[in-house]
């Protein structure tokens, strides 16, 4: 990549004033001030989302109704928990957080390029997650309260099935999140394009950046079909209109079209941003330029340009043509080319390299081996005759848990310990951020490996209840739920620990091999930074 | 002099809000095109008998062969319609391009006149390409006074051609499914109920 000439480390009295607090943090427009809001966000939603997990794991480690008495609660829980993780956890985390914080930061930018569009982006997210809450305490299905509808919220179960108003809270909160990351995505689309600092060419971007740049286009194209489709169901629900009943001429399936058009994309949303992340910490912690930076940045486009033309691998017993499900196959099976790219070239920058373990290291290699696990399971599920038989499996639940629980959520906590030195000038105990990682992969491993082998034997999602034959597995990944949440704590008590013993972290607390503008910023960064805009020289590195 | 830095800083602004607008753009467009596609759906499935949509033709091209098809006759009637609907006959056998006719009974049996119109369906839905009405009493909707008893025909045949697609070449029987909804102007509404709001909305 590059690096910077000119040291901005300029500390004039305007890049120190600060805002009074109201007007900082409810009023702001500063990027690393949003970013900062959109992390701690995301973090609270996702304690939520996972005390609602904790729920499930609960009830499903025996047999037989344990703490729900009614099954349509558990689906409740299944439901708040898929919504508030993908759209209040992992969104907010990766792009609306990391992505604040460092792409004006990685590509020499003063601010966002509106930043008070920012600030709107933000707090449509609060709102939506307001409403998502909302719609956990009134009437859903009769007799239930919120609704259980799955995160996809298939009709006919959300229109006739939840004649409450908890679907349309749901909706609405899925409205209003939307539009949010439409507006955030606008704001990252103009500020790479427009604001990159002098001599930083598309092709001298750090990975990062180009991430979210491609993780924004996604977001564009895709969360507005989401947006029409449940603006559909939601006139199905309350205005009479047909689109998805078959009493009027409509078919559900084409809810399932236009809703996997988006959702498939979304899953990219949800990993791309993490792609780039793990590439600059382990090239960091490598000390070596990563690997074949031009395919790593173009085979993120390729994910991201193939991740829409593959929607229907969701829908294999819909009843497609069998000429139409091997198009699907084959289109998604690609797939896992450009992301063999990736996994491949990762290992080849720790090739060679000078290697250390630090903590972020460990969460960064941590995620290479479960993703790729992740990965390996999503080409078995992308056969159309294996996946009939594995379709709305634990098989399927455990694919994708590896590849977000333990490859998003992962990247959310390398990149905590990798930047939080920067985001706060403060330095969490490496033991703390190593003894989290241990548990976490030996708990997430305990947790998801066994749902394989329910899944195979034909454990169906989204029941409370199961025969005894599935008892012990799913006795085991419970004890790994509980090993992961035993490293949260650890995570917390790290964090605490941080701001008590006030250990100020260096500018640069990574050495050589970290050589993105950030890190020549000061530790944290002045509340503005780039007045004078960095010059890019390309250093011949790579 | 002073003109420099303020024509340096509004260039990129300018550049700036055409991104945004053309981002904009496409988000918009994306929304119509998310809107636009329940009717190209709906037509698109019209035209290719995509997930079991019966196709509407003419007379068959092709004479009968001596190749048959088993097709079964699956009648349902909404909650909000207060009607009886059965098939002449449970099922029939169909030479391949052999022009068919079966007769279905409906009868009212509320006490109010009523209007009803069917839904149509076949199964495996890769049959519907293949399986084309030349007349059916769904094409229109029906009104039955009360306790009057009406024979609607449904003309239509099995395009030969079933035997040349990979994917239905081995199948031997199918099934065509109606379903009568109470209608209004020509549409049906499940919503709807009879005309003096006897037939409530029910959940199911």
């Amino acid at each position: 990549m590059a690096t910077a000439t000119a040291q901005s480390g300029h500390h004039d009295a305007h890049a120190s004033h600060t805002p009074s607090f109201f007007a900082r943090w409810f009023l702001s427009t500063n990027h690393k001030d949003i970013g900062t809001l959109y992390l701690l966000f995301a973090f609270c939603a996702g304690i939520i989302g996972a005390f609602l997990s904790f729920g499930i794991r609960m009830e499903m480690e025996e047999p037989g109704l344990q703490y729900f008495s009614n099954p349509g609660t558990y689906n409740v829980f299944v439901t708040g928990h898929g919504l508030i993780m993908v759209f209040f956890m992992v969104m907010p985390a990766l792009i609306g957080g990391f992505g604040n914080w460092f792409v004006p930061l990685m590509i020499g930018a003063p601010d966002m390029a509106f930043p008070r569009m920012n600030n709107i982006s933000f707090w449509l997210t609060v709102a939506g997650f307001a409403s998502l809450v909302c719609s956990l305490f009134v009437e859903g299905a009769p007799g239930t309260s919120g609704a259980g509808t799955g995160w996809t919220v298939y009709p006919p179960l959300s229109t006739s099935g939840h004649p409450g108003p908890s679907v349309d809270f749901a909706i609405f909160a899925l409205h209003l999140s939307g539009a949010g990351s439409i507006l955030g995505a606008i704001n990252f689309i103009t500020t790479i394009l427009n604001m990159r600092a002098p001599g930083m060419t598309l092709h001298k971007m750090p990975l990062f950046a180009w991430a979210e740049l491609v993780t924004a286009f996604l977001l564009l194209l895709s969360l507005p079909v989401l947006a029409g489709a449940i603006t559909m169901l939601l006139t199905d629900r309350n205005f009479g209109t047909t689109f998805f009943d078959p009493a009027g001429g409509g078919d559900p399936v084409l809810y399932q079209h236009l809703f996997w058009f988006f959702g498939h994309p979304e899953v990219y949303i949800m990993i791309l941003p993490a792609f780039g992340i793990v590439s600059h910490i382990i090239s960091t912690f490598s000390r070596k330029p990563v690997f074949g930076y031009l395919a790593m940045a173009y085979a993120m486009v390729a994910i991201g340009v193939v991740g829409f033309v593959v929607w229907a691998h969701h829908m294999y017993t819909v009843g497609l043509s069998l000429q139409t499900q091997s198009y699907f196959v084959f289109a998604t099976m690609v797939i896992a080319v450009p992301t063999g790219v990736k996994i491949f070239s990762w290992i080849a920058t720790m090739w060679g390299g000078s290697i250390r373990f630090t903590a972020a290291m460990h969460w960064a290699v941590g995620f290479i081996f479960l993703f790729t696990v992740g990965g390996v399971t999503g080409v078995v599920l992308a056969n159309s005759a294996v996946d009939k038989y594995l379709h709305d499996t634990y098989y399927v639940v455990a694919h994708f848990h590896y590849v977000l629980s333990l490859g998003a959520v992962f990247i959310i906590f390398a990149g905590v310990y990798y930047w939080f030195p920067k985001m706060t000038g403060y330095v969490i105990p490496e033991w703390a951020g190593k003894l989290h990682f241990w548990l976490a992969f030996i708990g997430a491993n305990i947790l998801f490996f066994p749902m394989h082998f329910l899944g195979l034997a034909g454990m169906p999602r989204r029941y409370a209840d199961y025969p005894e034959a599935f008892a012990g597995w799913h006795k085991v990944s419970t004890w790994g739920g509980h090993i992961f949440a035993l490293g949260m704590v650890v995570f917390f008590i790290g964090v605490v620990l941080a701001f008590r013993s006030k250990v100020r972290a260096a500018d640069n607390p990574w050495g050589e091999g970290a050589t993105t503008l950030e890190w020549t910023l000061s530790s944290p960064p002045p509340f503005h930074q780039f007045e004078t805009l960095p010059t890019i020289v390309d250093d011949h590195g790579h | 002099m002073t003109d420099m830095p303020t024509k340096r800083s509004s260039t990129p602004n300018r550049k700036a809000s055409v991104t945004a607008l053309a981002c904009a753009g496409l988000a918009v467009g994306m929304v119509g095109l998310a809107f636009a596609s329940a009717p190209l759906y709906d037509m698109f499935c019209k035209a290719t008998g995509y997930d079991g949509t019966p196709r509407v033709g003419l007379a068959p091209t092709q004479v009968a062969v001596d190749d048959s098809m088993v097709v079964h006759f699956d009648t349902n009637v909404a909650s909000t319609l207060p009607w009886r609907f059965v098939a002449e006959t449970p099922k029939i056998e169909a030479r391949l391009g052999e022009t068919k006719t079966v007769f279905f009974r409906v009868k009212n049996t509320g006490t109010t006149p009523s209007t009803g119109i069917a839904t149509y369906n076949v199964q495996p839905g890769l049959m519907g390409s293949f399986f084309v009405k030349i007349q059916c009493f769904c094409f229109n909707e029906q009104t039955l006074q009360p306790g009057e008893t009406m024979d609607f025909p449904v003309v239509f045949y099995i395009d030969p051609t079933v035997r040349a697609d990979s994917n239905t070449a081995h199948l031997q029987e199918l099934t065509l499914s109606y379903t009568y909804f109470a209608s209004k102007n020509g549409q049906p509404s499940a919503a709807l109920a009879t005309t003096d709001g006897k037939g409530a909305k029910t959940n199911f």
